[in-house]
């Protein structure tokens, strides 16, 4: 019974208005409490359920607000401590929600580990124990699959120089351990280590830079067209949503009133919020006003703000523009086959150094432009798409992020001026976790890596 | 063939080399009446590679025979010529000690303490059959047609089985040494439904000291105050020997180039798997052929003796080459060579044949033990052989057979390694095959095995009571460091800056103050001494244990996981092929090995996690279902 706590979404991804993250084992509730802003989990009744918020405890930044069942042991179905945390069923905060469990000390789930873990605690009777058995194979075969296809032929070529540059130390340290009088090679000093170490701490930190964009990529960047009634928002969505016809998926949420529409734009996944309000109403800024849209432009990573090229700029417009100040934001002035009304060196004051877009969608012009300054501000930088969809998938993170946290164990046992022997450990651990993410972790590879790299014996 | 009944005993030990001469005194001093025979008593022990015991891994493999109750640390230390202490510079796991042997003096020891054992019966005699009825040992016949029953053989017969020594383009049957080879047993094993594998390995050749200018090579002498391998030694031998070192160079690289087609390696002659860790000369320079130079130690063989065994020059060359090759080296260059180097060919039995306790699977009473069993190294041997002793004697007598696991010693890491993967060369214990090498150190082996090795006997009592003694001074002081609160004054303040560490904040406990990497326990001495004169033992433990305390609680809370695993037996007569879903590959591996527990299963090589999974599903299911029958 006294496993590690294992956690896993258990509602299929993306199919549902609420998606389930469970965790299972003696610090289930420990772990959810830490995240829960609400009650104290670790004194409410066992089979309740809880309404609160999920908060990152690095960044105190409010991420969710659900609902938490606790179900302490044993009368549960792996028989340890469960707990469920309900959520909104987007890709996204499912996704991060995991990830946070994750950091908090849980280990992502096997596949049907969860079903295994209540059969093996007596939980399933044995006519059950054949379909565990299928399950555990069927679920791992997919898993294996989804995995295959999420690890990016550069991903891996990149994890694997990065453990062949610690493997080649290791073996460095394991050469002066094993053969002592080999002189061959300089005796590996914690300062010559700390140097080699570093240089993959800096990778896998890019890495995990990465990361972040690649989930925008994988979950689309979150984009916002605002603009006054009648400029041509809904034209505009329409534009995009013909032009590629690449409606990923929409996922009609329950609690807020939101529809997501998919679009690739040149390559760039484009999850676009809150177009229900768009099409029911051209009417957002009256409707909700000016509040609500700020709301919805926090979440956004990407806002595209349209103009009416034959009218005037109002005060509501001026309001949005002090609405998007410092965020990420492409402005589209629209309807430029009517007459003009609007002043553009206006428009360019209050725009400062954001992106003028001009259009007529209803004549078909303007949306090319559109596009190249979507990818523009998507891939400014050094970053390009293939690089971006390095490491995309949680296990993944998670595995960079341990990798991390190892090689910071090894400095710190480096500058406590530890044995060498010692340091190594974390070094060696840092070379696992990164084989984990390839799917390779024989030992025996240290040795055949010991006989090629050094020319050993009596 | 008239064959006659010669004797009836518990334990038959075909072969006394460093693995049978363990196993032997094992069986004997469980209470095992125990016959060794080997087909040269002048041989018993004998090396006949390096004259060195020890190093990283093996000299833990050293002390943790001894903290059994086994005899290389004894004899060693009573015939080293020269001791050193390696790896000082580093942490406490990887400290190895490594002796110099004297080796017909090694021999003359082990003989004599085997001779005065009671329970042992020493006899010359060469085994060509085993009496297997109904795939169980019922003893052997002889050469010399003699019988002899017993309940459990261990066979340890090293490269003798077919062995075969080339030196160039010449080849012929023999053992090590020209020592007679051992044929007709390897036929009988082959016919029995052994599966074999062909290994080499090779040897330098040994030259005359006085034909040797040591003034062009570099001194490598002992330790002044040598440590030992044993619990039990109280005596150090003061006058060592030094050894020598010198370098290959271009020249000799050059000739052995120009030579490379008549080495026995490379002109196919040779068709067994060589160990990488001991390649021969012409392997390296093929292999590192930027390499400007290779070392070479010249390390002398004994006290009486004017034989050196030329280290780093292992070879299958032809004899007038290594002439060439001797003589080229600095030093050397009018060294007379006394024994040639040769490479030899010798079956293995394939480990995985075994279980955990070194009995062959299809023969029940039947044990394999040492280079027989894919090693090479005559510690990995004589590890081996301790437990197939032990093992074979518990069967003999009807006791508990003991298996050491990973965390517990070294042994355990080789023979888990042995049976659960198998080797695809000769296997030699390296540090960095040990998870928990933190755990597995050379300090202390006494505290991780004594209480085994009292147990089964192999332990007097006189000095099992001085291993208590020491646990308890650990203990007591431990206990001792955890109470004493030191004040920041002056005077401690003045020392924890004289060894180069930041001043205190505040008062500490002595017991956190030696946590700091510049403090010793040396100076916790000076500040607050105990009031027990403790050994240096003592001393050295507790500045281990309580050094690198976090680093040791993170290995056993590792070790307490893997346990949950080990605990989990997978019952004797499981059908694999009954189980759906385990993958083919993993099936077959499962078949071959018969793992005794999960942990044993997931370390096979070719098996993923999901298998285990279902395995241990399997295994619920089966005892759930027994319950229901109940």
């Amino acid at each position: 019974m006294d496993q590690d706590t294992i956690a896993a979404i258990s509602t299929p991804i993306g199919e549902g208005a609420i998606a389930i993250v469970r965790l299972s084992g003696e610090e289930a509730i420990k772990i959810a409490n830490e995240l829960f802003k609400g009650q104290d989990l670790r004194e409410v009744k066992s089979h309740t359920i809880h309404y609160g918020k999920i908060v990152d405890p690095s960044t105190k930044e409010q991420v969710e607000e659900v609902m938490v069942s606790v179900m302490r042991a044993p009368k549960t179905f792996t028989t340890e401590d469960v707990v469920e945390i309900n959520c909104h069923g987007g890709l996204a905060s499912v996704n991060r929600l995991l990830e946070l469990a994750l950091l908090q000390g849980a280990r992502l789930a096997e596949p049907g580990e969860f079903t295994k873990r209540a059969f093996l605690n007596g939980r399933i009777d044995l006519s059950q124990a054949e379909a565990v058995m299928d399950l555990i194979r069927a679920k791992t075969d997919k898993a294996m699959n989804v995995a295959l296809k999420q690890l990016d032929g550069k991903l891996s070529q990149l994890v694997g120089s990065l453990r062949q540059q610690l493997i080649e130390t290791v073996a460095h340290v394991e050469v002066n351990i094993d053969y002592p009088e080999y002189d061959d090679v300089e005796e590996m000093s914690n300062h010559m280590l700390i140097e080699r170490t570093d240089a993959v701490y800096e990778e896998v930190e890019k890495l995990l830079k990465m990361a972040k964009q690649g989930k925008i990529l994988r979950e689309g960047l979150a984009t916002a067209i605002i603009g006054r009634p009648n400029v041509g928002k809904s034209s505009l969505l329409n534009a995009f949503v013909q032009e590629t016809k690449a409606i990923v998926t929409d996922i009609p949420g329950t609690t807020r009133d939101v529809i997501e529409e998919y679009v690739n734009i040149r390559g760039v996944p484009l999850r676009l919020v809150d177009t229900a309000g768009i099409r029911e109403t051209e009417d957002i800024v009256e409707r909700i006003g000016v509040e609500r849209s700020r709301k919805a432009l926090k979440e956004a990573d990407l806002i595209l703000f349209v103009l009416n090229y034959g009218e005037a700029l109002s005060e509501e417009d001026k309001k949005l523009f002090e609405a998007v100040e410092g965020l990420e934001c492409i402005v589209i002035i629209n309807k430029t086959d009517l007459k003009q009304n609007l002043n553009i060196d206006e428009v360019k004051k209050y725009a400062g150094d954001k992106k003028i877009i001009s259009t007529s969608l209803i004549k078909d012009k303007g949306m090319n432009e559109l596009e190249e300054a979507i990818a523009d501000t998507f891939f400014a930088g050094e970053l390009d798409a293939g690089d971006l969809s390095y490491v995309s998938n949680v296990r993944h993170i998670q595995l960079l992020k341990q990798t991390l946290q190892a090689l910071e164990d090894a400095k710190e046992a480096m500058e406590a001026n530890m044995p060498i022997d010692l340091v190594q450990i974390d070094v060696t651990r840092a070379w696992e976790l990164l084989g984990e993410i390839v799917g390779d972790t024989v030992q025996d590879s240290l040795i055949d890596q010991l006989f090629s790299q050094f020319c050993l014996g009596k | 063939m008239t064959t006659y009944e010669a004797g009836n005993y518990d334990v038959i030990v075909i072969g006394a080399g460093h693995a049978g001469v363990e196993a032997a005194y094992a069986a004997a001093k469980r209470g095992a009446s125990t016959l060794m025979l080997t087909m040269n008593l002048d041989m018993i022990a004998f090396m006949p590679c390096n004259p060195s015991i020890g190093g990283p891994a093996k000299g833990i493999v050293v002390r943790e025979i001894d903290a059994l109750g086994g005899l290389m640390g004894k004899v060693i230390d009573k015939t080293y010529i020269q001791m050193r202490m390696l790896n000082t510079g580093k942490g406490p796991a990887v400290r190895a000690l490594r002796a110099q042997a004297d080796k017909p003096l090694y021999i003359q020891e082990m003989k004599r303490l085997l001779e005065n054992e009671e329970n042992l019966t020493l006899r010359q005699a060469m085994v060509e059959e085993l009496i297997v009825e109904n795939d169980e040992i019922k003893g052997v016949i002889t050469e010399t047609n003699a019988i002899y029953r017993a309940s459990s053989v261990i066979i340890t017969t090293g490269t003798f089985m077919r062995g075969r020594v080339i030196i160039g383009d010449i080849s012929y049957e023999s053992g090590p040494n020209n020592q007679r080879a051992s044929v007709k047993l390897a036929e009988n094993l082959e016919k029995i439904g052994f599966d074999l594998v062909r290994f080499k390995t090779g040897t330098p050749p040994r030259v005359n000291n006085h034909t040797i200018d040591y003034s062009k090579t570099e001194i490598q002498p002992g330790d002044d105050n040598p440590q030992h391998f044993s619990y039990e030694t109280t005596e150090a031998i003061l006058d060592q020997i030094p050894c020598w070192l010198t370098y290959t160079n271009e020249g000799t690289h050059e000739i052995i180039n120009e030579n490379l087609g008549l080495s026995a390696m490379y002109s196919g002659m040779i068709k067994g798997t060589g160990p990488r860790y001991c390649p021969s000369i012409e392997d390296k320079i093929v292999r590192f052929h930027d390499k400007p130079r290779h070392q070479i130690f010249l390390e002398p063989e004994g006290r009486n003796t004017e034989e050196v065994y030329v280290q780093g020059l292992s070879t299958s060359l032809p004899e007038y080459v290594q002439h060439k090759i001797i003589r080229s080296i600095p030093g050397l260059e009018e060294a007379e060579i006394m024994r040639a180097g040769y490479a030899i060919e010798y079956d293995a039995v394939v480990p995985t044949q075994l279980w955990p306790t070194l009995e062959v699977k299809k023969t029940a009473g039947l044990f394999t033990a040492g280079q027989i069993n894919g090693t090479s190294g005559y510690e990995e041997a004589a590890g081996q052989g301790i437990m197939a002793g032990i093992n074979a004697a518990s069967r003999a007598l009807n006791k508990e057979s003991v298996i050491l696991d990973r965390s517990q010693a070294y042994i355990g890491v080789l023979i888990d390694d042995l049976v659960t993967k198998g080797t695809s060369e000769p296997y030699r214990l390296l540090t960095s095959r040990a998870e928990y090498r933190l755990l597995l150190r050379h300090d202390n082996a006494d505290l991780r095995l004594t209480d085994i090795g009292y147990n089964l006997g192999l332990i007097s009592e006189e000095r099992y009571q001085r291993f208590l003694q020491k646990k308890e001074w650990i203990d007591q002081e431990k206990d001792r460091l955890k109470k004493c609160q030191l004040k920041p004054n002056d005077k401690l303040q003045a020392m924890v800056e004289e060894v180069g560490g930041t001043r205190l904040k505040d008062g500490i406990k002595a017991y956190d103050l030696l946590k700091r990497p510049e403090v010793s326990y040396a100076f916790i001495e000076k500040v607050t001494p105990s009031d027990q004169e403790l050994p240096f033992e003592v001393k050295e433990q507790v500045e281990i244990q309580v050094k690198y305390e976090g680093y040791i609680s993170k290995s056993n809370q590792q070790v307490e996981r893997l346990k949950k695993m080990e605990n989990k037996v997978i019952p004797e007569g499981i059908d694999y092929d009954d189980i759906g879903g385990i993958a083919t590959e993993a099936k077959e591996k499962f078949k071959k090995v018969r793992p005794l527990s999960v942990a044993q299963a997931s370390r096979i090589s070719g098996v993923n996690p999901a298998d285990i999974s279902i395995l241990l599903v399997y295994i619920e299911q089966g005892k759930v279902a027994k319950a229901a029958n109940r």
